[in-house]
């Protein structure tokens, strides 16, 4: 029982009224939060990319435009819900849910906040019960948020195939390859994570990361992060790997038979996949609740919330700034990246990080190891340019295009 | 409440194995042979083994059946089966029968290790794991990187050779024939 419960510390234990409100409060919570976040998230997309292309934005809806996406959303209930005729009915009514419910859930794995300071270990006092500023926290925590990213692949194959026309299906095969291409390297950076970590939960992987040294994008030395980040842009199909609802070859991509609230629920999806994985990255590599420096007059409980919204803010900007200046990828450019750059950089640094970790773990020479694994580097460095090079120089003899 | 996950998950597993045999699109097999994977996943949490309900999830439902899905869309053979007609006539009584036979063997199985089931512990000494659930993942990694580190790494280089060989096969060399 406390098993399949127990993902909290109030769970263990006789269950009472208390902790179960709690755990309701904090469900409602943030299912509630989730739903207000992603509406201002595409108001300040909006807002931002206007003020980028010298636009006004939205700005008739409330004050400074804020309610435009409420009106948006109502809008999209009251129009009419167009079933095409040669689609799959019932996987058609089911392909929204599929994109838009594991966006949802990764939320309940992110820590929010929480006191990390002192060895509190992220743990919090609510009406007189110790509990986490997360909905839970499950013993294999991040790898919860790769099975519901692989789950949400689903949502786009699905949608543009039971459309039952061609250009949602050829967004959705572009969407399916690029997914399952770029979790590989999504899966490897994270491993490097998980190496220093040494636990798979977020609050531990959180509790990791103490001091701005311990931050993980400063100990594992920057490139996991970057090709998280560039591999977690490509998996949420956001500008510039937005090939997937590519306007100018597609219509409009795997969506382009959905309409009324179906519609909306993909834009929803979207939207808070690019929120939940900027709190992803944040827990992952920028200590998530972890402040740089006490806040003072404000208690420890609250802090750690408003250095978690402040970071996560920070990466919401960035991906609407990638929206706003980078053209989009060509297809054989986005899997080149993939398959011969980042995939075997994420693998080279996973094993050069497991190598320095073991190095220290047995006290070996440092400089030692270091010579060693930076020739080892190079040579396989060398061996797989010279052999993307063959591979490319035999494809040009035998007549390819590229 | 074990009883009714178990149930449920069960259901799952159930509807969606008969479904891979009974619905006549690709796709929807397809479909609810992730609905089986899924059930399996509870299945593995309800056991406390976690990690494998993950790896259940990301492997299988996450690659393996996305693999499926994008086989049957780009060979476009994603069009309803008549089912009624039978190319092979043998396969069927035979499945049946091999059906049949291994429901009978994991009956008899059951039944003449009744004993065993019930007396828990004897055999595999598994810790347990409600207090820390790191010991599980570790006590898997020692046992897959450590006590068979070589069975493991021999069936990386399978998987390594089963790929290049893939490769090999279906690349064309250019002049030696009009295949596509």
């Amino acid at each position: 029982m406390n098993a399949l419960l127990g993902l909290d510390p109030l769970a263990i234990g006789d269950l009472i009224w208390a902790p179960l409100l709690i755990i309701l409060l904090k469900v409602v919570v943030i299912f509630a939060l989730g739903l207000l976040v992603t509406m201002f998230m595409v108001w300040f997309e909006r807002k931002a990319i206007a003020g980028m292309g010298n636009r006004i934005g939205p700005n008739k809806a409330g004050p400074w435009g804020l309610l435009q996406t409420l009106a948006d959303g109502i809008k999209l209930f009251f129009k009419e819900d167009l079933l095409p005729d040669r689609a799959d009915r019932f996987v058609f009514k089911l392909a929204p849910y599929l994109a838009f419910v594991p966006a949802f859930l990764v939320w309940s794995v992110i820590p929010l906040g929480g006191d990390f300071s002192d060895g509190k270990d992220g743990l919090v006092e609510w009406f007189g019960q110790t509990t986490r500023v997360q909905l839970a926290d499950p013993p294999v925590g991040i790898l919860l948020f790769m099975a519901l990213s692989s789950v949400a692949v689903y949502g786009i194959m699905l949608a543009g195939w039971s459309s039952g026309s061609k250009y949602p299906l050829l967004g959705s095969v572009r969407a399916s390859a690029q997914m399952v291409s770029y979790e590989a390297a999504l899966g490897l950076s994270i491993a490097t994570v998980l190496l220093l970590a040494g636990t798979l939960s977020t609050s531990g992987i959180v509790g990791n990361q103490g001091g701005f040294t311990d931050w993980h994008v400063v100990s594992t030395g920057v490139v996991p992060f970057i090709i998280f980040m560039l591999a977690a842009t490509a998996e949420m199909n956001r500008p510039p790997f937005d090939l997937v609802e590519a306007e100018q070859e597609l219509v409009g991509g795997f969506n382009t038979e959905y309409s009324s609230i179906r519609f909306g629920l993909f834009f929803l999806a979207e939207f808070m996949n690019t929120v939940t994985m900027s709190g992803i990255i944040v827990t992952l590599f920028f200590g998530g609740p972890q402040g740089l420096f006490d806040i003072p007059v404000i208690p420890g409980a609250i802090e750690g919330t408003i250095w978690f919204i402040a970071k996560v803010l920070v990466f919401l900007y960035v991906y609407v700034w990638m929206r706003a200046t980078l053209p989009r990828f060509r297809y054989d450019q986005l899997m080149d990246l993939g398959w011969k750059i980042l995939i075997p950089a994420s693998l080279g640094w996973f094993m050069l990080m497991a190598v320095l970790q073991l190095g220290r773990d047995e006290g070996w020479n440092r400089g030692v190891v270091g010579i060693i694994s930076g020739v080892v580097i190079a040579g396989c460095a060398g061996l797989m340019s010279a052999a993307v090079r063959t591979s490319r120089a035999n494809r040009e003899r035998e007549g390819a295009m590229f | 409440m074990e009883l009714v996950v178990f149930v449920l998950a069960a259901a799952m597993i159930l509807v969606g194995a008969v479904g891979v045999i009974v619905r006549s699109n690709p796709v929807h097999a397809a479909l609810s042979l992730i609905l089986t994977l899924f059930g399996v996943a509870v299945m593995f949490v309800a056991q406390n083994a976690h990690f494998l309900a993950a790896v259940q999830v990301i492997v299988y439902a996450g690659a393996i059946v996305v693999l499926f899905l994008f086989v049957i869309m780009l060979l476009g053979v994603d069009r309803s089966e008549d089912l009624s007609s039978e190319p092979f006539k043998v396969q069927r009584p035979l499945a049946a029968i091999v059906g049949l036979g291994v429901i009978g063997l994991v009956v008899a199985a059951v039944v003449s290790s009744r004993d065993a089931i019930t007396v828990r512990g004897t055999g595999l000494n598994v810790a347990d794991t409600v207090g820390d659930g790191d010991t599980n993942i570790k006590q898997l990694a020692r046992s897959v990187f450590g006590d068979y580190v070589v069975a493991f790494e021999v069936t990386s280089v399978l998987l390594v050779v089963a790929v290049v060989g893939t490769v090999l096969l279906t690349r064309r060399v250019k002049g030696s024939g009009k295949d596509s």
